[in-house]
Order: structure tokens, then sequence, then C-alpha cells
């Protein structure tokens, strides 16, 4: 009997002392992870909107979305995050879409889990700059093995077919998500 | 009892005699899975470490005072916050660092080189003495990741530390920042080091075997 509350004493006293360091830790830690975070998107909603000066969140959606301003508060159009499933893991992006969301202005990769070498490059200028005013009617589509003809295509990278594709459904996917909001805010 | 080895013994020991990965063959799944870049493996050992040295002071300071029955569970308490630590800590001061590393911090926790050197070290030494074996061990862990990582990160990118230093010719090697690159430089190092142990072994052998006949002879 002794022993079982010499063991338990012992366990409780380390879970006690190891919660209080660890809030204490989290607590300082926290807001600057927030930060980081925040900080990361800004600078990704410059990089796709590049004549933007402002932004601001739009808290009407059930999703991540940000209007775009120019230097004189006229709107420019959005930066929309999203994510979906790649060849490996989750991927997040940002693009920047014009007003009339039928044009794409740039496209930042926020987080992925790619093959290093080969599927990660979907991450890297080479891949994104062909995403820069490429139009969206009807949706982006990736090619293989030949150079963009029209408009709305882009060359998907060779040996990494499978997670350039799922950059172009993550765009398009979030594309419609947002086009679907727009109509029904137009009917309202 | 025996009389104890010198305190440079217990921290040279670590670094190649008793290597946590190439001598004791620990820790490889972190070891595998992030040496993609040298980078990467020092910020890997360094993580590391820190939580060896810390736990392992901790477990030696309270030794006596745990019940043998929950000895387990309290190291991987003890563990477990300082890996929670280091995970909070790299996620606000290096967001990059901490984003290529990915999963592999907080499963820091559950690497046999930790929760290994507790059992076989740090219960039964004196707090000084686990902290130096911590260091030692710490050190041998950054020396293989650090070697691993390079390998890998000249062949299969050309550059170390970022910098270039492959000719602009050089094709990179794919295979080597994919998993399979991280099983075969480990697999050819260990290989590598183990040919020199025996090598020296043999040596010795014949040394001793010459100096006996010289005796013999006289």
């Amino acid at each position: 009997m002794k022993l079982v509350i010499h063991m338990l004493a012992t366990l409780t006293l380390i879970g006690i002392i190891s919660g209080a360091l660890l809030s204490e830790v989290s607590n300082w830690a926290e807001p600057k992870i927030i930060a980081n975070r925040k900080a990361e998107t800004e600078r990704a909603i410059f990089v796709v909107q590049q004549d933007a000066k402002s932004y601001k969140k739009i808290d009407s959606t059930d999703f991540e979305l940000f209007e775009v301003f120019d230097a004189n508060n006229n709107s420019l159009g959005y930066a929309l995050p999203y994510e979906g499933n790649g060849f490996q893991g989750k991927i997040r992006i940002i693009v920047g879409l014009n007003k009339n969301i039928n044009n794409l202005l740039g496209l930042e990769v926020l987080e992925q889990l790619e093959t290093p070498g080969l599927g990660a490059k979907v991450a890297e200028t080479a891949f994104t700059k062909q995403f820069k005013n490429l139009l969206l009617t009807p949706e982006i589509v990736a090619v293989k093995g030949v150079t963009p003809s029209n408009p709305n295509e882009i060359e998907a990278i060779t040996g990494a077919t499978i997670s350039s594709k799922a950059i172009v459904r993550i765009i398009n996917d979030g594309i419609k998500r947002l086009k679907a909001i727009q109509k029904s805010g137009e009917q309202n | 009892m025996s009389s104890k080895p010198s305190l440079s013994n217990e921290f040279v020991k670590g670094l190649w005699e008793n290597n946590p990965i190439f001598k004791q063959v620990l820790g490889t799944c972190p070891t595998l899975a992030v040496t993609v870049s040298a980078i990467n493996g020092i910020a890997m050992a360094l993580a590391t470490t820190f939580v060896l040295v810390f736990s392992s002071l901790i477990v030696s300071l309270v030794r006596k005072l745990i019940p043998t029955q929950v000895r387990i569970a309290s190291y991987i308490l003890i563990i477990a916050t300082f890996v929670t630590i280091v995970d909070l800590v790299m996620k606000a001061q290096f967001p990059e660092l901490s984003k290529s590393l990915g999963p592999y911090i907080p499963l820091i926790v559950v690497n046999c080189i930790i929760l290994g050197r507790q059992e076989a070290f740090a219960s039964k030494n004196s707090p000084f003495r686990s902290v130096i074996d911590a260091l030692g061990m710490g050190s041998g862990f950054l020396l293989a990741l650090f070697v691993l990582g390079s390998l890998r990160e000249i062949f299969g990118s050309g550059t170390i530390l970022g910098l270039q230093v492959m000719p602009n010719f050089y094709e990179p090697w794919l295979i080597m920042i994919l998993p399979a690159g991280a099983f075969l430089t480990l697999g050819l190092l260990m290989g590598l080091s183990n040919f020199y142990v025996t090598h020296k072994k043999k040596i010795e052998k014949e040394n001793i075997i010459q100096e006996y006949l010289k005796i013999k002879a006289t």
C-alpha cells in the first residue's frame, strides 16, 4: 500500500511540475507562433497581389478570404488561401484573383510535403510563375510534355504530374467555392 | 566496485566507441528521415541533445526518489516535457526550421537514444557524470547526422549548407534525397566504420603474435 501511494505521488508530482512548466513556456510561445503565421500569410498576400498596398479579411465566408486594395483604397480583387491533398500530404496555397474572378494574378505555395527534388518543385518559382495572368474560364488545366497553347493551361512538372495536378485541382476547388458564394451573395 | 572511467572517457565514448548511430544503431528513424540536408541534420541533433542533456540531469537528480515500478513512465514524462519545450521554442523562434523538420521534433519523445541513456546511465550515475555522458552521446549523434546530411546534400543537391560545391554540369542524384538514399548512405557508412574496426583489431592481433614469436625465438 505504501508503495502504491509512493508511485502515485511520484507520477502526480512530476505531472504537476511538467504541466506548470509547459503552460509557462506555452504562454510565452503562443503569441509568437500566431504572429509568425500572420506574418507569413501577409507576406504571401503581397506576393500574389503585387500592386496591393493593404488588405482586409472577409469574415462573412466560412473559409479564409482576403480582399486586397491598392494605394487609393480601390479593390483589386482577392487573395484566397486554400488547401487540399497532394501526393504525400496536405498542400496549402494562396492565390491572387482579380475582382471578377476570371484571372489568376499569382500563386504561392505555403505548405507542402511532396517528394524532395520532384514534387517539392511545385513550390519553386519556375513552376509558380506559370500561374501569373492565367485565365480561369472554364478552369485551369495542367498539360503534360507539351508547351501550353491556351491561356488557361500550365505545364506539369516532368516526374511530378500528380503534385502538379494537385495544385491545379486545389486552385480550381477554391475558386469554385468562392464563385458559389459570390453568386449566392448577388441573389441576396 | 570497479573504478569508474574518467570523465573525458565518458564524453569521448559517445563520439566513436559507443556512437549512438554507427555502433548502438539507436534513433535511426529521425536519422534516416531528416538528413536530406546538413542543416536539417544539425538542427535535429541539437534539439535531441538539448532534450537528452536536460532529461539526463533531471533523471539523475531524482533517481533515488522514483520507485522502480514507475521509472519508465516517469522518464517519459520528463522527456516529453523537454521535447514540448523544444517544439514550442522552435515554432516561435525558427518557424522555417520547425517546418522542415515537421513531425520529427515531437517524435524525439520516442527516440530510443534518450530513453536508452536514462535507463542505462542517468538512473545509475551522478548528475554531473550523466550530463557529460549526455553531451557525448549528443555530439556523437550530431556527428553522425551531420556526416549523413552533408553526404546526401552534396550528392543529392550539389550543395552543402546551401552553398554550391559541385560544378555546374553535375546532375544531382535524386535518389540521395529520397528515403532510399538515406538507407544506402547509412549502410555504407556503417560498413566503413565496421571495416575500420575489424582492420584495426586484425593488426593488433598480428602484432601480439609477432611479439610472442620474437620472445619465443630468444
